[in-house]
């Protein structure tokens, strides 16, 4: 009946080529994951067989819960993810409201001097970055990169959150106003409500980064109270001989936080697209 | 307890100037409706009254104090938007009582009105319901309610119906005018629907382009139009404008005539023409004339009329219902 949408050759090839994408996007972490349960000979003689009976080994984990303090680091990377990703949000959602709702001057130039940041990698500025830490005392503490990632994560938070908050009924917001809420209660109890799926968005964008990130970690908190899980796994990589087992280990261990809240994060956007909305 | 007084408000956008020096004065108890072309400065006005802007000059006086400092909450005004605004997270329950819990309101108080607002407009069954399990209609009574909870001095009404189908339209339109008549309390309403105009209004404020072109009781602007705007904008169809020229006026630079109070046959009459196209509404007929002497004209006739395209009509206007308005607008 339907023929435009239900013929099966087009049916297949979308499904191949999504098939397709999948599997090269997974690859990559499937090859970690089984061979960081393989021994070492395993790892290089067919490091694209799942473990088997014999090649199965624990070792690479055993390396990394043993020596080093793993869990530190992984402390380290969650207290470093989740800080700046809490001040990126709230800093950013607030500049957001300020920029699509108030009638200011230079509003439109602050909206840009704000975006600038998406066109300049923040990297540019590591030298004048370490010489303020050093100056202020925070090298070598989580707080220091704590407020990097902030800085780094804002402009692309802002840009996006103005554009959705523009969207927001003002009519909501004067009702609101009518009804005695300050400005504080309109921007918490109606408007982040209505952007929840753009704010998941935007977490989702700044989490990834700066979880992965091994830049600012090296150089402004490399000390080992403060050493974050990328930097942690680096330790058995050495310039002539190189602890595979461990570094697989480690990397497959990284995966599993930022999965969780990967997950976290794309629940809320999904059950923000389904509750109502205004009309 | 409810009046209202604007004293010449005045209200620009940087450079421009939306309400160009605003009078008005609201009795307790009248429902006056601001009626007016889309972009004439109604709502601006509306808003300002609910101190949602702030006027650029002049004075807004609630029960005679002066409000313009005072923000939207502690004015003693309520207002229902077109788009409902309705707190999207909130039950039916707690979108009507959030403003009264903010003014720290007594909870027996709150259950109180709330109770009475939700059997005033039938929303009992719904109190526990959330505004995205509720129709447009029903959704537009919270919105009410939620403004009638508030006791308010000022109702005031932004184009509520516009977002609902015509006969909803008209449900509505009925519940707002008992809602009037039984908390005999002050409203404004904003419309650009004339209907809408008529009908709910004591007091109609015909504005255009950021001024007031006429105040009056509905009968008054239909029967005595101050100017030319007022007379095309207050009936439907709207009035034929004839050149005066075109009639040997003299005196008048426009001739004005209601499509109604044209007399149409087919013998003899004024103005001979042709019909170029009929709109049968059962109740009335409109018919379009391509007229000799006065140009394109709609006559409005009670009742089924029998003409089709092509045929020649005679139009005769009705002497003592015809306005004739000077070079400046204004009726002579």
């Amino acid at each position: 009946m339907a023929k435009a949408t239900n013929s099966l050759p087009r049916t297949i090839a979308a499904h191949a080529i999504l098939l397709l994408y999948t599997v090269i996007a997974l690859a990559p972490v499937v090859v970690i994951v089984i061979n960081s349960f393989k021994s070492r000979n395993a790892i290089f003689r067919t490091p694209l067989a799942p473990p088997t009976a014999e090649t199965f080994d624990l070792i690479g984990y055993q390396t990394v819960l043993g020596q080093g303090d793993f869990l530190l680091y992984f402390q380290n990377s969650f207290i470093v993810t989740v800080g700046s990703l809490f001040l990126v949000l709230l800093f950013g959602a607030m500049a957001a409201f300020a920029l699509a709702e108030y009638r200011f001057k230079g509003n439109t130039l602050m909206g840009l001097y704000l975006a600038l940041g998406i066109m300049i990698p923040i990297r540019l500025g590591t030298v004048a970055i370490l010489q303020l830490m050093v100056a202020s005392g925070l090298v070598n503490t989580l707080t220091a990169l704590i407020l990097v990632y902030t800085a780094q994560g804002l402009p692309l938070c802002i840009f996006i959150l103005s554009e959705f908050m523009k969207q927001v009924s003002d009519d909501l917001k004067d009702a609101g106003r009518i009804d005695g809420l300050s400005e504080y209660r309109i921007f918490f109890r109606l408007v982040l409500p209505l952007v929840r799926p753009a704010m998941a968005t935007v977490a989702v964008f700044t989490m990834i980064p700066i979880w992965n990130d091994l830049w600012f970690p090296l150089i402004l908190a490399p000390s080992e109270s403060t050493k974050t899980i990328t930097l942690g796994a680096q330790l058995f990589i050495g310039q002539y001989v190189t602890n595979w087992n461990a570094v697989l280990a480690a990397l497959s261990l990284a995966i599993l936080p930022v999965l969780i809240l990967y997950v976290i994060f794309s629940r809320q956007l999904i059950r923000g697209i389904t509750s109502g909305a205004v009309k | 307890m409810g009046s209202l007084k604007i004293e010449n408000v005045k209200k620009s956008f940087g450079n421009v100037e939306v309400l160009k020096g605003i009078d008005l004065e609201v009795e307790d108890g009248e429902f006056v409706v601001f009626v007016g072309p889309s972009g004439c400065g109604k709502s601006t006005l509306l808003r300002v009254i609910a101190g949602l802007e702030d006027a650029t000059s002049g004075n807004v006086l609630i029960d005679g104090r002066k409000v313009d400092a005072v923000p939207p909450a502690d004015r003693g005004i309520a207002m229902v938007f077109q788009t409902y605004a309705l707190y999207p997270h909130l039950t039916v329950r707690n979108n009507m009582s959030l403003g009264l819990k903010q003014a720290k309101t007594p909870s027996d108080e709150i259950a109180r009105r709330v109770t009475t607002a939700s059997t005033m407009l039938s929303l009992d069954p719904y109190l526990e319901r959330r505004p995205a399990e509720l129709s447009g209609g029903q959704r537009q009574r919270v919105a009410i309610g939620r403004a009638v909870v508030r006791e308010p001095k000022l109702f005031l009404f932004d184009e509520p119906l516009s977002n609902l189908d015509a006969a909803l339209r008209v449900n509505t339109r009925l519940e707002i005018a008992q809602l009037h008549r039984r908390l005999s309390a002050t409203m404004i309403y904003v419309t650009h629907d004339q209907v809408e105009a008529m009908t709910l209004a004591d007091k109609i404020v015909v504005l255009n382009g950021g001024r007031i072109e006429q105040i009056g009781r509905p009968m008054e602007l239909y029967n005595s139009p101050a100017n030319e705007f007022v007379a095309g904008f207050i009936g439907s169809p709207k009035m034929n404008f004839i050149e005066g020229a075109r009639l040997n006026e003299s005196k008048a630079k426009t001739v004005g005539v209601r499509p109604e109070h044209l007399t149409v046959d087919a013998k003899s009459g004024t103005w001979k023409g042709t019909v170029v196209h009929a709109e049968h509404l059962g109740a009335d007929t409109n018919l379009y004339l391509d007229t000799e002497q006065a140009g394109l004209l709609t006559a409005r006739i009670f009742g089924v009329y029998d003409a089709e395209p092509g045929a020649t009509l005679y139009a005769t206007p009705h002497p003592e219902k015809t306005y004739r308005f000077g070079a400046d607008g204004r009726t002579i």
